[in-house]
């Protein structure tokens, strides 16, 4: 985007800004009270990747353990107890926050053009009751674990289970609280606070992506909460809310939960959505195809996600009928996600392509995502659905879309924005490198596990019969393969904030308003409010390109 | 559009009696046996109660149809919880 | 652009950026509290599908009289409120206070008026839990009447009591007047709240203490 005071560019080796947000205050305390939605991204950062590697590493436990058909290295109940922690930290602690929280705190008002979020204290809180409400999951963990899986379903949760319900549900609830807050401020913040001449329709992708998920996490998240609230009553009270016994209905809790917990698997694949966006006509040097039709995919992928939640239960004893409406509507939504693989795929066409290392992730992601997407299909379909529910077909299914889709975008956001965040660019061949070895581990991992479920492998077993055992090691080794591909980033992320070279405000040669200001960017993000007079992804047309 | 919208405070008085007398017909026609319709019609009344506060109280009216959006957002949302559940509770074959 | 009032946060440009969007902010919060509220709406609704005998039997012992008053006084207390911020609007702190004053007070009435619904409860052994007794035709069902109005009510209550201590601050904060006829928003955002509290109750009210028709 051309603005009317953009900062001319520094001719020669690009240098680090004199004073940027990283430098202008030092001290612990300097951060830990800080309202700067940049430094509270990057606290973000710190506190998801500490989540991802505790829920990487119990996975890795019970990938250990299903390397033999016998329940031979943990007992069942702790391998219940690996898989419960896994879940929920990876669900709430990491694929949640992980890009509104880290990306979106940083990029939206820079994005915008703004000087910060519209209320940066409610901000803060949004972090530090992220922090409590992980605290209290980390106590679980450390004290004696907890083995409902993530999903609570009552009676179980709430009558039977010897773990520390209570206390995992205290911490969602309030980490749940730290996702209104951020969906709020977002909200607020894109409505409200836009540059002068920046209309919705010049907008970068990735801000309607934040913005139809910030309109799931304020509706949705309200609901896990009190469905939560009321598992901690009926286990503190013994009244039946959800327990048969008394007259309660099991099925109730269950429409609750994935009322929220539907919509929330678009929480996490939203915004990776919006990464993609951004980074596919970056590398592509194109205007994005048919931004219109990706906008409202967006919005339209928010308000029919709350409409098929159903399709968890058809085998729960939900009516029949239901059961058809859900899985009609599940159908509906697929629409808008494969509009948006469509138009991806339409802007490469043509384009000037490079393979940077965010460009791979996303790449990946699309690839993964659609595998993902139409394994949902085929679970969205009730006569499937009756034949691989729970078995490790729903695994490799959700896995592709939450591994696949947001962990590929996020990866892929995070190597786009580094060079903006820190100043400083990582080793591209490293990048690239670790984009092809988690891509390979993770199809390794999780492609024998659409066999296994296919064949009547259930999950949240921790022994199978010997038949399963090849299936298995293929995915055990490929697991180890992803956690080097993992490991590796955060080896050479954390080696070039002091020895990389220095990115200067636009290494990528993106459109943008956050590459329009320095990198780091100052505590106000830009000098002055800048005015905006072209749409988004303005590259120059291909014409007047001089390569062809 | 801002704050400088100043309600006049007959609105306010008018707006309160007909809350009240809406409170009464609640109450009257809760004495009559009327069967599915007594819930109807005290469920009428509450909507009715709670367009007064909105509209008025809360300033709706005068505000700009943004806050319109998120003010029916809720609502609307709320009514795919309840509408589905109840879809799946209602005709469940025992 | 106009000079920089020390009330203006530094993420705004302007006074009406930033009154629209603390108003804007209020709003979305609420979506978010209907919705926190409407599990335990979906809940009920469920349940009184499935047994409608029993929610209305339960019902019955509940005192409609007292839930009456109780709406009466929470309406009223939206009024006060709202000409609280009439008298905010214009720049009557002495009536603002009295406003104030008033909304506080019957916030105080209403949580007296529920302590004594639930001592009533209590005697009555309409607690859920091991002292909860019913008539064993509407068992166990009842219980679970039961346990959504504590539930409902509850929750509501937490809500009034939060509401109360913000009016509270609103008093110390106009006894310092900190208010004026140009900078009010707190006010405002505060009254959307307190009148939130009383639309949940306009709906607890029918569907707890109006279950069929009393004679």
């Amino acid at each position: 985007m051309i603005t009317a005071d953009a900062p001319a560019l520094p001719t020669g080796a690009p240098q680090l800004p004199r004073e940027h947000f990283l430098n202008v205050e030092y001290g612990v305390k300097s951060w830990l009270l800080t309202t700067d939605h940049k430094r509270i991204a990057l606290m973000f950062l710190v506190a998801v990747t500490l989540f991802f590697f505790l829920g990487g590493a119990a996975a890795a436990l019970f990938r250990l353990e299903l390397l033999t058909p016998p329940g031979d290295l943990v007992s069942d109940h702790t391998y219940n107890k690996l898989f419960s922690i896994h879940g929920v930290t990876m669900v709430w602690f990491f694929l949640i926050p992980s890009i509104p929280a880290v990306l979106g705190n940083f990029l939206v008002p820079m994005m915008i053009g703004a000087r910060d979020l519209a209320f940066p204290r409610l901000n803060l809180s949004s972090f530090y009751l992220f922090v409590i409400g992980g605290l209290f999951t980390l106590v679980v963990m450390f004290t004696g674990g907890l083995d409902t899986g993530w999903t609570f379903y009552t009676p179980y949760s709430s009558m039977f289970a010897n773990t520390y319900v209570i206390a995992a549900v205290t911490g969602i609830f309030i980490a749940g609280f730290s996702s209104i807050f951020t969906g709020l401020n977002f909200i607020v913040t894109i409505h409200k606070m836009r540059a002068p001449g920046l209309t919705w329709f010049r907008l970068p992708l990735f801000i309607w992506a934040i913005y139809a998920t910030s309109v799931i996490l304020v509706l949705a998240t309200p609901v896990l909460a009190i469905t939560l609230t009321l598992v901690g009553v009926e286990r503190i009270f013994h009244v039946g809310i959800f327990d048969p016994a008394i007259g309660g209905d099991p099925l109730l809790f269950q429409h609750l939960f994935w009322f929220y917990s539907h919509p929330a698997v678009y929480i996490m694949v939203l915004p990776s959505m919006g990464v993609v966006s951004e980074v596919i006509t970056c590398f592509s040097r194109k205007r994005i195809f048919g931004y219109h039709f990706i906008a409202f995919s967006s919005l339209a992928i928010a308000v029919i996600g709350f409409l098929v939640w159903g399709h968890h239960m058809f085998v729960s004893g939900q009516s029949i009928y239901a059961g058809m409406v859900f899985s009609m509507l599940s159908f509906a939504v697929a629409i808008p996600s494969a509009v948006k693989v469509f138009n991806w795929t339409a802007t490469l066409y043509r384009g000037s392509v490079s393979f940077e290392t965010p460009m791979l992730y996303s790449l990946g992601f699309i690839g993964l995502f659609t595998i993902g997407g139409l394994t949902g299909l085929f679970l969205a379909t009730l006569g499937i659905d009756v034949h691989v529910h729970d078995t490790y077909f729903v695994i490799a299914h959700f896995h592709y879309i939450m591994v696949g889709g947001a962990v590929m975008g996020y990866m892929s956001g995070i190597h786009f924005w580094w060079p903006k965040m820190t100043g400083r660019m990582y080793p591209d061949g490293w990048g690239r490198l670790a984009a092809l070895i988690i891509f390979i581990g993770f199809n390794l991992t999780f492609f024998p596990q659409f066999i296994l479920g296919y064949l009547g492998m259930p999950r949240r077993y921790h022994s199978y019969p010997p038949e399963f055992q090849v299936l298995n090691v293929m995915s055990t080794a490929g697991a180890s393969i992803l956690a080097v591909g993992y490991l590796l980033p955060l080896v050479y992320m954390l080696w070039s904030l002091r020895y990389g070279r220095i990115a200067g405000p636009n290494p990528w040669r993106a459109k943008g308003l956050e590459w329009e200001t320095t990198s780091p960017p100052p505590t106000d993000n830009f000098e002055k409010i800048p005015t905006v007079t072209e749409g988004a992804y303005a590259y120059p047309e291909r014409k007047e390109t001089a390569h062809g | 559009m801002t704050s400088s919208t100043i309600v006049p405070v007959r609105v306010y008085a008018a707006v309160y009696g007909a809350l009240m007398v809406l409170l009464l017909a609640t109450c009257a026609a809760d004495f009559l046996s009327l069967g599915v319709f007594n819930v109807v019609i005290s469920l009428t009344i509450a909507v009715a109660k709670a367009l007064l506060v909105i509209l008025f109280f809360m300033h709706v009216r005068y505000k700009e149809h943004l806050l319109w959006v998120y003010v029916v957002a809720g609502f609307f949302w709320l009514a795919i919880l309840i509408g589905l559940s109840l879809g799946d509770v209602l005709t469940r074959v025992h | 652009m106009a000079e920089r009032s020390d009330y203006l946060a530094h993420q705004f440009v302007d006074p009406i950026q930033q009154e629209q969007s603390s108003t804007l902010g209020m709003w979305v919060f609420l979506a978010t509290e209907v919705l926190f509220f409407g599990g335990l709406f979906a809940a009920y609704t469920v349940y009184r599908f499935q047994f409608p005998e029993v929610f209305q039997h339960a019902s019955h012992h509940l005192s409609v009289l007292l839930g009456t008053i109780n709406t009466g006084v929470l309406l009223t207390s939206s009024l006060t409120m709202a000409l609280a911020i009439h008298s905010a609007q214009t720049g009557h702190r002495r009536q603002l206070m009295a406003f104030l004053i008033i909304t506080m007070v019957l916030g105080i009435g209403f949580m007296v008026v529920k302590g004594c619904e639930y001592h009533k409860d209590y005697v009555e052994h309409l607690v859920p839990g091991h002292s909860f007794a019913f008539d064993a035709r509407y068992m166990p069902q009842a219980q679970m009447f039961f346990v959504l109005y504590f539930l409902m009510t509850g929750l509501h209550a937490v809500h009034v009591t939060v509401g109360i201590g913000v009016i509270g601050v609103f008093l110390i904060l106009s006894l310092k007047g900190r208010f004026t006829p140009e900078y009010h928003t707190p006010l405002e955002i505060g009254g959307l709240y307190w009148h939130f509290v009383d639309i949940v109750w306009i709906f607890l009210y029918p569907l707890l203490y109006l279950v069929g028709h009393h004679r």
